[in-house]
């Protein structure tokens, strides 16, 4: 066989105004035009968004999963980024 | 949607870090999940390749007993629902063939293995769609089956597997439902209508029933899809499950299950089957089906007729770019 | 009331939308890439939605109590008033992806008018209709032109189905006193009037797709008056034959 790669692409929608993009899956297609189509025609036929990222899956730097203990670890005791860490007297109220 | 327990078990490998390994199973213990650049054991990788990719065949050989009878389809209705839905199983293949993707396998490499015949799909898709019955029965029962095993896959330890199954799941929800309602409309009609729908059912019912892969007992699959939670039913459990929910159904429907063995166990509350033809199951899955030679076939035309096309979308994107990259010097 | 002009020309629009939407659906299962699969499965039930309420309406028209599937389903050949380029046989994918674009390059100014149609039913199928045929029309486009400008085998396949179906794509152009009667009532619309839209949306496809555009030739007519190619009656009888088989049973 000597089929060339047709390129993967990752599908993002956004489900409504308001709402963030969200991962959904992914594709194969040529170019981008290609991809976006591919995309609506997959992932939006059953009214799942009303807006449409496509992005080659090879641009997509992702962090390395050994490197999770430098990279996430060191927020874990940062308590003091929190509202609930300090203390305030009832009568304050919200704040 | 369409699983099956096909193969034998990939040995796990010795060369994998011992500690590494522990580190993993206490990881699925806690059910936490396994993304693709997680380390994980090779046949873990392999396993998942296997039968995510069996899975993604499934669906698109699946496409076409169902596809024989689109252009047939008896009222616009009909037409429509059956389009949509053979048009989602060309879709849950490919969130499955992405899915497998992720664990560095192309698709290309994996279309490859299934029209060369290397890979396998379920059995159920080597049976013919002979009467217009068999669109709802394969709704009913083929997808009824699927269902069955796909809802505990959307829980599977691996994130891009489950994750595709939830969309899987989601979409599929209306042709088990379609495809009853479709039997129930027959059985309103006259008898020769009444009488397709019973001859579709006899032809089905024991090929779903194998949907589900040999009894437990002469299972090669198991231990570690279950350590894993690749798999988190057994073969007869599912099985069971699946009679259980049918019965009753086939009882509103109006229709007999072929099987005389059939009866119901007040102890354990369930429906007692007759045994499944494990040799044709075996025959089918080797190869000889009534319709394993005319599925490839069908799945290698469109795939050889189709090359001018994927290559000519590829050459233009390279022109684009390369115009493209012109135009900015 | 039966309006029997506006039935026959409602009819013909569904006809339209029915037998393109039963080419469309001859490929599931075989398209090239299962992205496209599921495309053209989006295109065919777009036009199958089309269909149905047209048929429904036509049947109102009549008021002689059938359904949309009578009238879609027992009719004979020579009672089919669907245009002739839409019967056209799927070949491969580049008249596939032609015959789609010439159909959608028309049906896209045409909805588009019609959504000031004088029938409510019409106009408001229109402002639907439009927005499905402009996404057939970009992706018929958008394929053409990779196609046209890809290798030298795409692009002389769609070189030869643009030869092929040229001659169709005069009929979208006609009017008989049908036509022509209901654009005087402020029903329908004169294809006339869309004439210079689809000449640019062809000729700018074309062009980025670098396929000259045909001289002009014989325009090949008859599709409305039921006087088909021998192509349609293949494709009528798969989809009746459950209907003749059995009739009178509700599916």
């Amino acid at each position: 066989m000597t089929e060339n790669i047709t390129p993967i692409w990752e599908v993002f929608i956004r489900a409504r105004n308001g709402n963030a993009h969200r991962h959904a899956g992914s594709i194969h297609a040529a170019d981008a035009e290609m991809a976006m189509q591919a995309a609506r025609d997959i992932y939006t036929r059953r009214e799942e968004g009303n807006s449409l990222w496509v992005v080659r899956s090879s641009d997509i730097h992702a962090s390395d999963p050994g490197d999770g203990g430098m990279m996430f670890d060191p927020a874990a005791d940062k308590i003091y980024r929190h509202p609930t860490f300090y203390e305030l007297p009832e009568d304050v109220g919200n704040m | 949607m369409y699983t099956q327990a096909l193969n034998s078990e990939t040995v796990v490998s010795t060369i994998d870090d011992e500690q590494k390994m522990t580190a993993f199973q206490a990881r699925i213990d806690r059910e936490e999940k396994i993304e693709p650049n997680d380390w994980m054991p090779a046949a873990y990788r392999k396993t998942l390749i296997r039968q995510i990719s069996q899975h993604a065949h499934s669906e698109i050989v699946g496409m076409l007993p169902e596809g024989n009878w689109v252009t047939r389809a008896p009222s616009l209705k009909r037409k429509a629902a059956l389009l949509a839905k053979i048009q989602d199983e060309g879709g849950h293949g490919l969130y499955l063939y992405c899915a497998a993707e992720t664990l560095g396998v192309t698709r290309e490499h994996l279309v490859d293995q299934l029209l060369s015949g290397k890979a396998k799909y379920s059995s159920i898709f080597n049976y013919p769609t002979l009467n217009w019955a068999d669109v709802g029965v394969v709704g009913w029962l083929v997808d009824g089956a699927a269902i069955m095993n796909q809802i505990p896959l959307c829980r599977c330890s691996y994130g891009p597997y489950a994750r595709a199954m939830i969309r899987v799941c989601k979409e599929e929800s209306f042709h088990q439902r379609q495809g009853y309602e479709l039997l129930l409309q027959m059985m309103k009609g006259s008898e020769d209508l009444k009488e397709m729908v019973q001859d579709a059912v006899n032809r089905m019912w024991w090929p779903s029933l194998m949907m589900f892969g040999p009894s437990d007992g002469v299972s090669e699959h198991s231990s570690n899809s279950m350590r894993w939670k690749i798999k988190r039913f057994t073969n007869d459990d599912l099985r069971q499950k699946f009679v259980d929910a049918t019965v009753p159904q086939a009882k509103i429907l109006g229709v007999t299950l072929p099987d005389p063995d059939l009866v119901f166990d007040e102890v354990s509350g369930n429906w007692k089957y007759g045994e499944p033809d494990w040799a044709e199951f075996k025959r089918v899955i080797a190869g000889h089906g009534v319709c394993n030679k005319q599925r490839l076939k069908d799945r290698i035309s469109a795939h050889e007729n189709g090359a001018w096309v994927r290559e000519a979308a590829l050459v233009y994107a390279e022109k684009q770019k390369s115009r493209m990259a012109q135009s900015a010097a | 009331m039966t309006d029997n002009v506006l039935y026959t020309y409602v009819v013909r629009l569904a006809d339209d939308a029915i037998i393109l939407s039963q080419r469309l659906s001859e490929w599931c299962g075989h398209a090239s890439h299962i992205e496209e699969d599921v495309a053209l499965s989006n295109i065919a039930l777009d036009l199958i939605g089309q269909a149905r309420i047209l048929y429904s309406h036509a049947a109102r028209l009549e008021g002689k109590g059938r359904t949309e599937d009578d009238i879609c389903f027992f009719r004979v050949e020579r009672q089919y008033t669907n245009c002739l380029l839409v019967e056209q046989p799927n070949a491969d994918f580049a008249v596939t992806i032609t015959r789609q674009l010439f159909f959608s390059a028309f049906m896209l100014p045409f909805w588009t008018a019609l959504k000031s149609s004088g029938d409510v039913i019409l106009s408001g199928l229109a402002a639907k209709a439009e927005k499905e045929v402009a996404y057939h029309l970009r992706h018929s486009s958008e394929w053409f032109i990779r196609l046209g400008d890809g290798t030298p085998e795409s692009h002389s396949r769609i070189e030869a189905a643009v030869d092929g179906l040229w001659m169709y794509t005069g009929e979208l152009f006609d009017v008989d006193e049908i036509t022509a009667g209901l654009v005087k009532r402020g029903l329908a619309i004169d294809p006339e009037t869309l004439r210079s839209e689809w000449n640019e949306t062809i000729n700018a496809v074309l062009a980025r797709a670098t396929i000259s555009r045909p001289d002009d030739c014989w325009m090949q007519i008859g599709g409305r008056s039921g006087e088909h190619t021998e192509h349609l009656g293949h494709l009528l009888s798969p989809m009746q034959y459950l209907q003749r088989s059995y009739p009178g049973e509700t599916w």
